[in-house]
């Protein structure tokens, strides 16, 4: 890339997965995934499916794991709730790795209630299940935290969370 | 019809398939009715039978791929149905063991004891071919159409409550790792 041209997140996030590989997206709708989401289905070189609640994306992406495809999980905060036991009683029991993508809510200007304390289970679920989580803040990291924790998901046969925080994104604004 | 029959009958027209066998009774019988190294056996996750099928059919458009799911189960994750719908794999089968029971639970009535027609249910979902076996030779002829299908398929048997014949070792590892040899996705290493 030449020096000077800025880069979106987005962007990175998609030449990573690629560079990894990563052939399957499994999404559930989000504002501020629009990028990936949109860049996924629009590339040929991805099979993006919309899940409709988020521990199916995990069984789906479990199963293409198994079958020799790698995927990533797109979802927010909120939705991470919706994962843990499929997280505990497949990825970690069965030792495969899904690397979840999750935009954050409920921080830094949240307007909606409901949004924060959802948002708050999800560093104490990863701690708890023992599955690496790291937030991305800043641009200059994404590549290199979100490759480096997709190779390490797939050497240790470990699932992964990444959440993308609003210092990266912008996150999502009240309107009003 | 006996759910132990039709596994054993299942069993006996495969091949290569990839099987995902849904938690409690449907994958004790899976196994029960003969152990292959192409069946990945569930211990939890609840629901995600016919979702981790539709991934490996993915991921192995050549490969026919088979789900196996319970009554109560697929009730927990109806709306997997509406995906698999949507994403249309032509190598997916889907058979659902209905006895309308919770049964490992304590035979808690299901919906589908009063109320709901799992079939049908598919078939809206946008699965159009969804159809209840009417007997077991029914069954195998179903199973078989399927398989040669292009396009997902629904099938539904309504079954017994008899205990199971056998059940598989609760081992994860051991369970992914045959599953993934047998599809060619991962070396034994021999040691």
């Amino acid at each position: 890339m030449p020096s000077g041209s800025a880069e979106s997140w987005s962007d990175l996030v998609l030449e990573t997965l690629k560079a990894n590989d990563v052939r399957l997206a499994v999404y559930v709708p989000d504002k501020i995934l629009i990028p990936v989401i949109d860049g996924v289905r629009a590339d040929p070189f991805f099979t993006a499916v919309c899940a409709t609640r988020e521990e199916e994306g995990v069984g789906i992406c479990a199963g293409a794991w198994m079958g020799g495809m790698r995927s990533i999980l797109l979802m927010q905060t909120s939705g991470f709730g919706n994962t843990p036991n499929s997280l505990a009683s497949l990825t970690v029991a069965y030792q495969i790795p899904v690397v979840l993508l999750i935009s954050e809510r409920g921080a830094l200007g949240e307007f909606n209630a409901g949004q924060v304390w959802s948002s708050r289970v999800v560093a104490p679920v990863c701690a708890a299940l023992g599955i690496p989580h790291h937030t991305i803040e800043r641009l200059e990291d994404v590549e290199f935290i979100l490759d480096r924790s997709i190779k390490q998901a797939v050497a240790t046969q470990s699932p992964a969370a990444l959440v993308l925080s609003p210092l990266l994104t912008g996150g999502k604004v009240f309107a009003a | 019809m006996r759910r132990i029959e039709l596994m054993r009958r299942f069993v006996a027209v495969l091949h290569d398939e990839a099987v995902i066998g849904g938690i409690g009774n449907t994958n004790f019988d899976l196994f029960a009715a003969g152990h292959r190294p192409q069946n990945f056996y569930m211990l939890g996750s609840m629901g995600l039978a016919f979702p981790i099928a539709l991934g490996v059919a993915l991921a192995q458009p050549r490969r026919r791929v088979v789900g196996i799911e319970g009554d109560g189960s697929l009730l927990m994750n109806l709306g997997c149905l509406a995906t698999i719908a949507t994403v249309a794999p032509a190598n997916l089968t889907l058979i659902v063991m209905d006895n309308a029971s919770y049964q490992i639970t304590g035979g808690q009535p299901t919906a589908s004891a009063a109320a709901t027609d799992l079939v049908a249910v598919a078939r809206s979902a946008g699965i159009g071919r969804s159809d209840w076996a009417r007997d077991p030779d029914d069954f195998v002829r179903l199973v078989e159409n399927a398989l040669r299908a292009e396009g997902p398929s629904l099938i539904g048997a309504r079954i017994d409550d008899a205990p199971a014949a056998g059940q598989p070792a609760r081992d994860p590892a051991q369970i992914r790792d045959r599953f993934m040899q047998a599809l060619g996705t991962r070396k034994d290493f021999g040691l």
